[in-house]
């Protein structure tokens, strides 16, 4: 067995009552790439933190090249050659990119005084590193997320990293670029640096990584070789729950067309964009970022109302130019930015749940009526299972997952007839990914018409019965679930 | 984000042609001299005023803590009967400064509150102090060190035509080797990279390694030096001590050094587009008078300028961003 690089035994960290880390365990070996994977709050970020030393452990040991550590600060991490890479990268977005490269190796220095001239070459030191090709003096802040990402990762890399840990380093990157990151972690590892990658996401931990830890509300529920693992015990390991793989089968599918798209056009974005949808249905649009997908769900739903072509609803042409226009005629939008579209997240959750069905809980002098207000907010909470203490908290208290149910939950308070998802289950942990899709599939089964618009294509072929493929703005093909495969679709797409 | 001083360098020129085309007296050596010697209080306090919004703060008690040091300070060296030179005054003002400077820095610097409330209530402090404590009057009659050092003068420039003249007073100096000593720090020390870094991202600014307590406490520091140095320059002018004359002037400083280009949440901005920034509003605060426009609507001139120029530079940055976003999804366009 190779050597230890780190070993962290017997974790335990609490904070002010709540059991963080429950006698976690930890080992990664020199050169190894190692996935760490759970769902939020099961106390990968508070190891991540304790490792780097910006938190000290209750008890248990954490050894580093065979050293037991005592208590260490982050400075002195980053001196035996831990480095962590953030989800924002902890860049400056207004300050050029090779100072955002020099900077760190300066201050370790005590530098006083600036040298332009010694920023420069440190920062082209930096970039030979992985090859990075960027223009030294660009602003970071016009650079793209992969880019910035790049620029963490060379600066990581300045000061003899031995082990690199990446918080969720693939949640704003595109495939193309995910591919790019895959490359650097190789030749990384190449040179014989260890990678600590947190991610939820299965397909990347089956890519990438060669052994995986995965935790469960703060205790360690298992680590292996990812040889080992396979689909249906890694969902099982992350939430303590069985799936059974169902995909989605419409039982009965309305005669007349619920909704038509006819030749619908947002110029510069999509179009000729035409399909049916009819009650019951579960749709799916799929396409890479710039194949109109997006836009598609912001035109159906009023928010970029179409320039051309005619929507019909139940057979009568509607005219969507707002969201009260579409929400009047009893469409809703699941939007892609939950967090800043879809939720007032400092407001309560009760407030969240109720606020699109507003009108119906009052009285005739406009009042609430509070008995059916209560009433229908006990409904709602415990019809999607949101999991929460008391519904009076807000919503930024409670999971991605559950956000997204708040979500569903405030639309299905409307009654309506189609329902356009769009990246429904982004950044969404797996057991509310199975509900969410288990929701959607009750949903039409009780006659709503449902579109799915997601670039996850294990989401979209086992929860649709017909999937359409944007590309470039235009509809490349359209095919029956059953018979779609993912290569297939990405051929397309692409 | 957008450089701004081409733009508005443009704007004070076309503001100062225009006046000229009135008056025919814009770009004479007097009026010239009058507008470089109405900066210098304004543009001391712009440098701070810049300083501090660029580390993501905001300091409105500057003129406050100004006018406390300038009577403190003016008061005490008349009833000592001194009469010696202005350095002893210098000294006293921007260790004065550099104390009420700290007051603010210890509650923004290392206990962390915001900025703006705590000047605020800083500023109110001052003022009571001033006011309460040591029961300010306005002081007809200063030191004869500082009142020479206020009207002695680098040159006298005359009006060829009216034959007007105007002193281009010592303390211009001041001003500039304010600017230039900021300038220097804000380029190529440590200390100034860390304005820029922790107005950028203060949680980055900390993992990299900069103390950013002890930063933002001596930034507090420093500014309130310089805005005490303002308050003793502006004092040694008037010939005599207002103890409320420059309060209110945060409002219309900030708004200069936003106009050059800083941006009000911090990490943009440079020395230059501020000074620039302040330098418009002086001049549009100083010849109205050439344009035929009686003072009385001076305020709301500089009320309209700050509304369009920072509408402006919003504008201008919103299309930056947009030009940005798109340039980059066309980049990732046509690699795929």
């Amino acid at each position: 067995m190779a050597k230890s690089l780190l070993r962290a035994v017997d974790i335990h960290k609490s904070f002010a009552g709540v059991h963080a880390l429950k006698g976690v365990s930890l080992e990664i070996a020199a050169g190894e790439i190692h996935c760490l994977a759970g769902e939020n709050g099961c106390g990968k970020s508070t190891l991540i933190k304790i490792i780097s030393g910006v938190y000290q452990p209750d008890s248990g040991d954490i050894e580093f090249d065979g050293k037991i550590l005592g208590k260490i600060t982050p400075i002195d991490a980053i001196m035996l050659g831990i480095q962590v890479i953030y989800q924002d990268f902890s860049v400056f977005p207004n300050l050029t990119v090779m100072e955002n490269l020099a900077l760190n190796t300066e201050l370790s220095q005590k530098r006083k005084i600036v040298s332009w001239k010694r920023i420069r070459e440190i920062a082209q030191t930096a970039v030979k590193k992985i090859n990075f090709d960027v223009d030294l003096d660009a602003q970071v802040s016009t650079l793209s997320v992969a880019q910035k990402q790049m620029v963490a990762i060379s600066r990581a890399l300045m000061s003899n990293a031995r082990l690199i840990i990446m918080d969720e380093p693939t949640t704003a990157l595109t495939k193309k670029e995910v591919q790019a990151l895959f490359k650097i972690i190789l030749q990384l590892k190449a040179q014989g640096i260890s990678i600590l990658f947190v991610s939820h996401k299965l397909n990347e931990v089956f890519e990438i990584s060669e052994r995986f830890t995965i935790f469960r509300n703060g205790e360690l529920v298992q680590t292996g070789s990812t040889a080992d693992l396979d689909s249906a015990k890694f969902t099982y390991y992350m939430t303590g729950r069985e799936f059974g793989k169902k995909n989605f089968v419409p039982e009965t599918i309305g005669e007349e067309p619920l909704l038509e798209v006819r030749d619908l056009t947002l110029d510069g974005y999509f179009e000729n964009v035409s399909f049916t949808l009819r009650a019951g249905e579960i749709i799916g649009v799929t396409g890479l970022l710039d194949s109109g997908r997006s836009e598609l769900a912001l035109s159906l739903f009023g928010i970029r109302p179409a320039s051309s072509g005619d929507i019909l609803l139940k057979g009568k042409k509607v005219s969507i130019k707002n969201p009260q226009d579409a929400v009047r005629h009893k469409i809703g939008l699941v939007p892609e930015d939950r967090l800043s579209e879809g939720l007032f997240l400092p407001q309560s959750i009760q407030d969240n749940v109720i606020i699109s069905e507003i009108d119906r809980l009052t009285t005739t002098l406009g009042l609430f009526d509070r008995a059916k207000r209560e009433k229908e907010i006990l409904r709602l909470v415990s019809d999607f299972a949101i999991a929460t203490p008391d519904p009076r908290n807000a919503c930024q208290t409670l999971s991605g997952g559950n956000q997204q149910r708040v979500v569903l939950a405030k639309w299905l308070a409307c009654n309506l007839d189609v329902l356009v998802l769009s990246g429904p289950t982004v950044g969404v942990d797996i057991g509310s990914k199975h509900d969410i899709h288990a929701i959607l599939h009750d949903l039409a089964r009780n006659g709503m018409g449902i579109i799915i618009i997601s670039d996850d294509l294990p989401e979209v072929i086992e929860n649709c019965s017909r999937v359409i493929v944007l590309k470039g703005g235009r509809i490349v093909h359209e095919m029956d679930a059953q018979n779609a495969n993912e290569q297939q679709i990405l051929a397309h797409m692409m | 984000m957008r450089r701004n001083e081409p733009y508005i360098f443009l704007v004070v020129l076309a503001l100062c042609v225009l006046i000229e085309i009135r008056s025919g007296q814009f770009f004479t050596a007097n009026n010239l001299t009058d507008i470089a010697s109405a900066m210098i209080v304004p543009g001391l306090f712009a440098v701070g005023a810049f300083m501090v919004i660029v580390s993501g703060g905001i300091d409105v008690s500057f003129p406050a803590l100004a006018s406390l040091t300038s009577y403190a300070t003016t008061k005490y060296l008349l009833d000592t009967g001194y009469t010696g030179g202005i350095w002893l005054p210098i000294v006293i003002s921007l260790a004065l400064g550099a104390l009420l400077g700290a007051f603010n820095g210890i509650f923004i610097g290392y206990f962390s509150l915001p900025a703006l409330i705590v000047t605020l209530g800083t500023s109110s402090v001052f003022k009571g102090v001033m006011q309460g404590a040591l029961n300010s009057v306005q002081l007809a009659v200063i030191p004869p060190g500082m009142r020479e050092f206020g009207t002695s003068s680098l040159f006298v420039a005359t009006n060829s035509i009216s034959g007007l003249t105007s002193r281009m007073p010592v303390a211009f100096l001041a001003l500039l080797i304010v600017n230039g000593l900021a300038f220097l720090m804000l380029r190529y020390s440590y200390f100034g990279r860390g304005i820029y870094a922790i107005g950028g991202n203060e949680t980055s600014a900390v993992r990299a390694g900069f103390n950013t307590k002890r930063g933002k406490f001596f930034l507090y520091v420093i500014v309130g030096m310089i805005a005490s140095l303002a308050g003793l320059i502006r004092t040694c002018m008037m010939q005599q001590n207002h103890p409320t004359n420059m309060l209110g002037m945060e409002m219309n400083i900030i708004a200069g050094v936003v106009l050059g280009g800083t941006a009000i949440k911090g990490g943009a901005g440079s020395l230059s587009g501020a000074a620039l920034g302040t330098l418009l509003i002086v001049i549009v605060e100083n010849s109205m008078i050439l344009l035929g426009i009686p003072t009385i609507w001076k305020s709301v001139f500089t009320g309209a300028l700050i509304i369009i120029g920072t509408g402006v530079s919003a504008f201008q940055v919103l299309r930056a961003n947009r030009i940005t976003k798109n340039r980059i999804a066309w980049k990732e366009m046509s690699k795929a």
